[in-house]
């Protein structure tokens, strides 16, 4: 997986993804500390994200591997809410 | 999923006999802050009818063939969703209607 940090929302309105009330958020890459890389992707959200929280990604096949994705044409999915981040017995990042 | 803007179509009449009847859109990944361009281009198939200057979203990958009209294809990219409105802390930062 790869963190992201929400930066906002993306709103469709005329798409094919099939999935009712499909909540698409806007994510920035960031490393584990939280900095941020200039990098944006779309992600289904299917947790309720609110928007600055750190999230774990998976993408590609594997973002299909949940029964409101299945069979559906998502390739970036928010599978976790980061709470706490250690590296070297230090934590890097807290909620 | 990612964001780009629809800048051209993409003629192949000479074609890998499954694409046939595909529109294929040439897309530029776009920076959702700036909405610039970032020179990078894809050829995708269209699923959702995008016209040319539209902001759309793609999938890559084996998801570009979870779609009626891609299942089964020889394609890795299919344009799912024209974009609306992107927002950033409490801001638009693209808004179609503009």
């Amino acid at each position: 997986m790869i963190l992201g940090i929400v930066a906002g929302t993306v709103v469709s309105t005329q798409s094919q993804v099939g999935i009712a009330g499909a909540r698409f958020l806007l994510v920035e890459k960031c490393n584990h500390r939280a900095e941020l890389r200039g990098e944006y992707l779309v992600a289904l959200d299917p947790l309720g994200v609110a928007q600055g929280e750190m999230v774990m990604l998976s993408e590609s096949t594997p973002a299909r591997e949940t029964p409101l994705t299945q069979g559906k044409p998502v390739d970036t999915l928010i599978v976790g809410i980061v709470d706490l981040i250690d590296q070297d017995e230090q934590v890097v990042y807290k909620k | 999923m990612i964001l780009a803007r629809v800048v051209g179509t993409v003629v192949a009449s000479h074609k890998e006999p499954k694409m046939e009847g595909m529109r294929l859109l040439l897309l530029e990944k776009l920076d959702p802050i700036t909405m610039n361009g970032k020179n990078d281009f894809v050829v995708s198939v269209d699923c959702v009818g995008a016209g040319t200057g539209e902001v759309v979203f793609y999938a890559t990958g084996s998801s570009a063939r979870c779609t009626k009209q891609t299942e089964g294809l020889p394609s890795d990219a299919s344009v799912i969703a024209i974009v609306d409105a992107i927002e950033k802390d409490g801001a638009f930062t693209y808004r179609k209607s503009q």
